[in-house]
């Protein structure tokens, strides 16, 4: 097919640059500078679609962001894929490959058309909940057959090959719309020097000034715009982005810039190039000049390909130099689309008639339709179109004027093509963003911004402003304004350049155009083209009494298309308002939200994916762990050695080396990722002691202690060990999970409820690495590394801390135990710390110095009892409820975080659920961590569960599993056997015992 | 009520569709009525229809401030499961999930429940941990659930990258076969209609502006728009205003409201058979019957009743979408809108008296109320129709905050929060 209805000459398209593109299978051609639609269209392409619902075919309605029926499935590769392209929006590009997403075999010729045409009727709003209900077994069944025809475009099935960026932008005065009143905006900013964004979705800035036939300074409008954008890019404060669309305005002048950067050049981007790009700009002031969007007029069969939007006619002639069509007939409320029948008539075509609504339309249009000697049938309306998969003709009939009766007789019109406007809907969607309701007008027939929260301004046609002359000037005084609001003084004004423009009659309210039948009746008048929604369904939800238009809008389903309502829903409220007897005003709008069009995924996530999801943090020693044959574990952002595993070992083999090394020689943890938050002031003692549960008044300098940590409900949130650096200064470690939400806690509990308190919080667990020497041989070793801290049993006691050198680093050594060994926490700087722990192998290679990982370290502690919050602690568990008790003082003179909340008298309770160990009647058998207690294994279920298992592991050293576990009142019921039934249905036996297995005394890290 | 079926469908379909009678009549409030629900969304609505299904009152009010079903009923991501980790939670959401698996045919409207499968996943060891402790506490309540490891995951969403390359590879999921989503609209238009059929007068743009006590026993709401009703009492169900009609009535409630933002994909074909949720990636995605995917955000850490949330919750969300499902990068976000979430402390919900005699509340769902619906209409019919608590609610009573007996369902629950 050639490009039949491509004009020889004319529009802004470079002939130079012919392109190939693939649509359905087949080849086109097109030129640099067409959209899909627009070189669709040259091609005399009218299917661009099955509609979702009735499969009816569908055609180009519009040119721009409101385009509701030629979304295609766009890409070359599966990995390229993207659904749901706006044709209207797509720049072409050589080689592009897109196909309808609805239709088989195809959507010329679609299966699902017969059904739609012969159980359309059947299909009402709502029809889904009426049915599909008996019998209820088949409704999974009845499910699948929806869901087959759900959805537009497909997603691609293999991962996207591109990357996508963010940049924050902080300006004085962000301008969304580059057409006329925005561009005015710019420039009038811009001279006060004034930082400027200016944003526009379409490749080209000027919006309707491309096409406009309004000459501005005697010039055509187009150059006017060419000089003020060649000003504005000369210009080193102002940035202009097109391709650009401000996708969402948030709250405090927060707004989103989806830019595509190469979607107009390549499938893909090349390499090193970022797809898109989001914007994230913080504005002092926002000037909107958002524009208007047409409205077509609702009339039987609407839908039919070669029904369009008259500026969409008047676009694709003047930009794409395209005319959609041999015969038009136009149909309008107002004076603006007749430019679209003189745009026809001046490509050579035929323009059949234009079929005003207004019983006396009175502007310049009608005397120059007259002029040009075309026909102007008034007080008539287009009331239906014939064809099925083109319009062949047209039904006219005059109509009353309130428009809501046929009058009769109907003449039959010829023509290829129906051109609608029912006047402009102003594009309030951003300002609706923030929270503001638009406000109707009757003058302008539309929707207006509201009052807005956010330093915002409007200009143009979004405050309904027809006239360019009045657009141009309200553009020029929101600029100024804006930088004036955002500090600039010296905005010089000026001067409004001179406007040829026609007089504008007065339009006519109409939105739906009655037919001689009644609507329901009548063929289908479509509101929302992708949704299937149509006048008559509207009618059914307010008749059923869905009558608030959110109630329509989701009992229809109105709007919830990808172009959200962009085309039809002013027409809908009218209609819906219009069938309850009410005024549009009074039935109001829908809510206006985010995105203004789609956004692709990728944008929105940036470069925050795979790798750089999250962080990874990595302690001084993870090249030696790497080397040695880690595994690793994911703790917090950590990766933590979990186990290191030699040649041939199974996961338990490693452990039960791993342990016994630290229980019979010596062995090593990297314990470098636990919190440490060093802590000062003069107040720091007593904030200690309002944060932990227990006391610290008497911690001596030089001294460490265990501290426990409870929310305001008195539940145990996290531990560790602080130790007294100086009166006040103290270092105080966490979990490291806990890390930074306990950082948080402090700063929190200090800004909002104790500012009087003089103390400050710094993180330092990146500055130290910290490794723990654990095992009967750990004294030795250390010694050999360390010259000037006396490590002999009376001169470092247990729990005390020293300052000195390790491996001739400073170093600080703390006595302290998590595997209940003889233990020195060794604390380096960071940036030594890998040398250090190299150092502490060559000297510990003598006493086979092992290295063990989370899981060891784990079950060490659990010999011990010791708990880990967050594993044996579940937010549910008090300190008494953990055998805690001692970790508690209740003699402090001020208050502790939680006293309160474990006071309660539910918190003392005898009868809670405790901290208790277990042992399995069979010593090899490990219950599962998660296992539930029962005591009655052959209670019916719902079973009474007393608890359940937080940590279970076969202990090597003792020769047999070993558990800790909640039981209710489990102090109680030491030597008592619980039961944990397992869902392969076998149960496991096991007695309630203390939790310390090992060294109840506690000699051992005595030695 | 003309009962909807297949057959009346033709017949309408025959007569143009213009004989459908309304849902819901739009009737004047009276000047008193045995209870009063403040609070159309869904779950006050299916309070009002078991009070007169089961318990045979109906002289009741539904007053509603804007339309039926328009706060978080209408935008919640239409997630239903059972399997919470505490007694007390898992069977009133199960009583719930009993409820949901006849709900269509009992209210004679298509709620659209799909019975699709949910997996949380868990991509630490201690998030393995948690799933196998609340996977067993759910099969030892009768409530269904399996652990799967990440072949079985990978089995059940192909399109998931369960690979161990990822930031936070997945290990494994509990997964409740029974779970789902319903067309969350319906339920509220459902329940509507079906309360409507046996007396209840739904009272739309009708907006409580006081609450009424005399010798501390509420006896009336004041409205904007209709002036006082009286009533005998009163359930106030109006999630993320809760603490606004507490204070009207003179107490405060323990109670914080966020924004909790929710997001759609363009609609595209068929790709997602389940439900996924992960609370360590922070996100969870379904794909609705139209073909959107239905995304769902965190929190907003600040309070707030302006029904929008922060762009930044928006990026952390959609980034562990694609984290999850790389593929999904080149589909296209549509649209993205916010609700207001009462969270208590333990997120647990209160259905509850309260210090007012005859005024009673249920609220504090947190993120997670939409799931509960039929559950939670039905146990707090039973409790304004008797004046004393349902046995299942009882757990849920305000007054669990001042004697410490928490259920607290953070984390171990895989509350999505």
């Amino acid at each position: 097919m050639t490009q039949n209805n491509r004009l020889s000459s004319g529009g802004r398209i470079d002939r130079s640059q012919p392109l190939t593109f693939t649509f359905n299978g087949k080849q086109y051609q097109g030129f640099k500078g067409d959209t899909v639609a627009s070189a669709l269209l040259a091609n005399g392409v009218d299917i661009v679609g099955r509609s979702f619902k009735y499969s009816r075919p569908r055609g180009v309605i519009a040119a721009g962001a409101e385009e509701p029926n030629a979304i295609l499935q766009m890409g070359a590769t599966e990995a390229t894929q993207v659904p749901n392209v706006r044709a209207t929006q797509q720049e072409l590009f050589d080689g592009l490959v897109c196909q309808v997403t609805n239709g088989w075999p195809s959507a010329e010729f679609d299966v699902m058309g017969l059904v739609g045409k012969a159980g359309g009727s059947f299909m009402p709003p709502g029809f889904y909940y009426k049915t599909f209900m008996y019998p209820q077994s088949m409704w999974d069944t009845y499910e699948k057959c929806i869901r087959k025809a759900a959805g537009l475009g497909r997603s691609p099935r293999e991962n996207d090959p591109d990357i996508y960026d963010h940049i924050n932008q902080h300006v004085d005065v962000m301008i969304v719309g580059g057409g006329a009143a925005g561009l005015a905006a710019a420039l009038s900013a811009s001279r006060s020097g004034a930082r400027v964004i200016l944003a526009d979705e379409q490749a080209e800035l000027g919006g309707s000034l491309l096409h406009a036939s309004e000459s501005i300074d005697g010039r055509p409008a187009s150059e006017w715009a060419a000089e003020v954008i060649a000003q504005l890019e000369a210009c080193d404060n102002v940035q202009l982005l097109p391709r650009s669309t401000v996708n969402g305005y948030h709250d405090h002048n927060f707004l989103t810039i989806h830019q595509r950067c190469t979607d107009h050049l390549l499938d893909c981007a090349p390499i090193g190039q970022a797809r898109q790009r989001m914007h994230r700009v913080r504005a002092k002031w926002v000037v909107l000049a958002t524009g208007a969007h047409e409205r077509p007029l609702v009339f039987a069969n609407n839908d039919v390909p070669g029904c369009m939007l008259a500026s969409a006619v008047t676009t694709y002639i003047k930009r794409y130099s395209v005319v959609p069509g041999e015969r038009l007939v136009l149909m309008t409320t107002n004076d603006s689309a007749y430019q679209a029948a003189f745009d026809w008539a001046e490509s050579g075509r035929f323009v059949v008639a234009i079929v005003d609504t207004r019983a006396h339309p009175g502007g310049d249009v009608i005397d120059e339709a007259n002029r040009r000697g075309l026909k102007v049938i008034a007080g008539s309306a287009v009331i239906e179109v014939k064809g099925s998969k083109r319009v062949t003709g047209v039904s006219v009939s005059a109509i009353n004027q309130l428009g809501d009766k046929a009058l009769g007789p109907v003449k039959h019109l010829t023509c290829d093509t129906v051109a609608s406007s029912g006047g402009w809907s102003p594009a309030v969607h951003l300002s609706c963003h923030t929270g503001s309701r638009p406000v109707w007008r009757d003058d302008v027939i539309g929707f207006v911004p509201g009052n807005s929260q956010q330093k915002q301004l409007t200009a143009g046609a979004i405050n309904g402003t027809a006239a360019l002359s009045t657009c141009l000037q309200e553009g020029f005084q929101a600029g100024r304004e804006a930088a004036i609001n955002a500090g600039f003084d010296t905005v010089p004004s000026i001067s409004l350049p001179k406007v040829d423009e026609r007089h504008i009659g007065a339009a006519m309210a109409l939105f739906h155009i009655p037919h001689s039948k009644p609507t329901s009746r009548a063929p289908k008048q479509f509101v929302d083209f992708q949704t299937d929604v149509t006048a008559a369904g509207i009618e059914i939800a307010t008749r059923e009494g869905y009558e608030s238009i959110e109630h329509v809008k989701r009992y229809t389903a109105m709007g919830f298309g990808t172009d959200q309502g962009k085309l039809g829903n002013i027409n809908g409220m009218a209609i819906a308002a219009k069938s309850m007897n009410k005024t549009i005003p009074e039935t109001g709008t829908t809510i206006f939200r985010p995105n203004y069009t789609p956004v692709t995924f990728g944008a929105v996530a940036g470069r925050h994916c795979g790798e750089l999801f999250d962080p990874k943090r990595y302690s001084a020693m993870h090249s030696w762990h790497l080397k040695n044959g880690a595994l690793f574990e994911d703790v917090g952002l950590w990766k933590r050695p979990w186990y290191f595993p030699q040649a041939g070992e199974s996961m338990q083999e490693s452990l039960n080396r791993e342990c016994k090394a630290a229980r019979e020689g010596v062995a090593i943890l990297d314990a470098s990722t636990l919190g440490k938050i060093d802590i000062q002031g003069k107040d720091a003692r007593e904030f200690l002691g309002r944060i932990y549960t227990n006391a610290w008044a008497k911690l001596a300098i030089g001294k460490c202690r265990y501290g426990l940590m409870c929310g305001e409900d008195g539940m145990v949130f996290d531990d560790g060990v602080t130790a007294c650096l100086a009166d006040d200064h103290f270092v105080m470690t966490t979990t490291t999970g806990g890390a930074a939400r306990v950082l948080e806690w402090l700063e929190l509990y200090h800004q909002t409820e104790w500012p009087e308190m003089e103390v400050y919080f710094n993180t330092v667990t990146d500055q130290w690495s910290t490794m723990t020497i654990s095992g009967p041989n750990s004294r030795k070793l250390l010694s050999e590394l360390t010259g000037d801290i006396d490590l002999s049993r009376d001169a470092f006691k247990f729990m005390d801390w020293h300052e000195g050198t390790v491996a001739g680093v400073p170093a600080r050594v703390f006595r302290i135990s998590f595997t209940g060994e003889l233990s020195f926490e060794v604390n380096v700087p960071a940036n030594y710390g890998l040398y250090v722990w190299e150092k502490v192998f060559e000297h510990g290679a003598k006493y086979n110095l092992t290295p063990y990982g989370t899981e060891t370290m784990h079950i060490l502690r659990a010999e011990k009892g010791f708990i880990i919050a967050g594993q044996d602690t579940d937010g549910s568990v008090t300190p008494i409820d953990l055998g805690m008790d001692w970790c508690v003082s209740n003699q402090k003179p001020y208050s502790y975080i939680g006293k309160r909340g474990m006071n309660r008298e539910d918190c003392l309770r005898k009868n809670r659920k405790q901290l208790v160990g277990l042992k399995t009647k069979r010593s090899d058998v490990v219950i599962p961590e998660g296992s539930q207690a029962v005591a009655d294994p052959n209670e019916p279920v719902p079973m009474t569960m007393l608890g359940h298992i937080t940590s279970s592991y076969y202990s090597a050293c003792l020769g047999r599993s070993i558990a800790m576990g909640m039981i209710r009142d489990g102090f109680e019921r030491m030597g008592q056997t619980v039961y944990y039934p397992q869902p392969d249905g076998s149960v496991i036996e096991a007695e309630i015992c203390s939790p310390i297995f090992l060294d109840p005394k506690g000699e051992r890290q005595n030695v | 009520m003309n009962k909807y079926s297949g057959f009346g469908l033709l017949k309408h379909g025959l007569s143009y569709h213009e004989n459908w009678q309304r849902a819901w009549r739009n009737p004047k409030p009276k000047a008193k009525y045995d209870v009063v629900i403040v609070g159309g969304g869904g779950h006050g609505l299916a309070t009002a229809y078991y009070l007169a299904k089961v318990h045979g009152v109906t002289n009741i009010a539904v007053v509603e401030k804007g339309y039926l079903g328009g706060g978080n009923t209408a935008r919640n991501t239409t997630i239903v499961r059972s399997n919470y980790l505490w007694d007390e939670s898992a069977h009133l959401y199960e009583h719930a999930m009993k409820l949901w698996e006849g709900l269509s045919q009992d209210l004679n409207y298509n709620v659209m429940f799909s019975q699709r499968g949910v997996l949380n996943l868990g991509h630490t060891l201690q998030d393995m941990r948690d799933i196998q402790r609340r996977v067993n506490a759910n099969r030892l309540n009768g409530i269904d659930g399996e652990v799967l490891d990440t072949q079985q995951v990978q089995e059940i969403v192909p399109i998931m990258d369960c690979s161990a390359n990822t930031r936070y590879p997945v290990l494994g999921a509990s997964w409740q076969p029974r779970a789902g989503v319903a067309r969350h609209d319906a339920v509220a238009w459902g329940y509507a209609r079906a309360a409507d059929a046996l007396g209840v007068d739904l009272i739309q743009q009708c907006e409580v502006d006081d609450i009424i006590t005399e010798d501390g026993a509420a006896v009336a709401v004041h409205t904007k728009q209709h002036g006082l009703i009286k009533a005998d009492r009163i359930g106030c169900v109006v999630a993320g205003n809760s603490s606004v009609l507490a204070k009207m009535a003179g107490f405060s409630l323990p109670l914080e409201s966020h924004p909790l933002q929710a997001l759609v994909s363009e609609p595209i074909k068929p790709i997602l058979d389940t439900v996924v949720m992960s609370n360590h990636v922070h996100g969870y995605v379904s794909q609705s019957d139209k073909g959107d995917l239905v995304i769902g955000a965190g929190i907003d850490g600040y309070n707030g009743y302006g029904q929008r949330g922060s762009y930044s919750t928006i990026e952390h969300t959609v980034q562990a979408i694609i984290e999850l499902f790389p593929i999904f990068s080149r589909v296209r976000m549509n649209r993205q809108w916010g609700g207001i979430v009462d969270t208590c402390p333990d997120a647990c919900p209160i259905i509850s008296d309260t210090p007012v005699e005859n005024l009673f509340f249920n609220c504090g769902w947190g993120t997670g109320g939409f799931k509960a619906t039929p559950g939670s209409g039905h146990v707090f019919a039973a409790t304004l129709a008797k004046g004393e608590a349902h046995e299942l609610a009882k757990p849920f009573s305000m007054f669990r905050f001042n004697d410490g007996s928490l259920i607290d369902e953070h984390g171990a629950a895989g509350v999505a929060h």
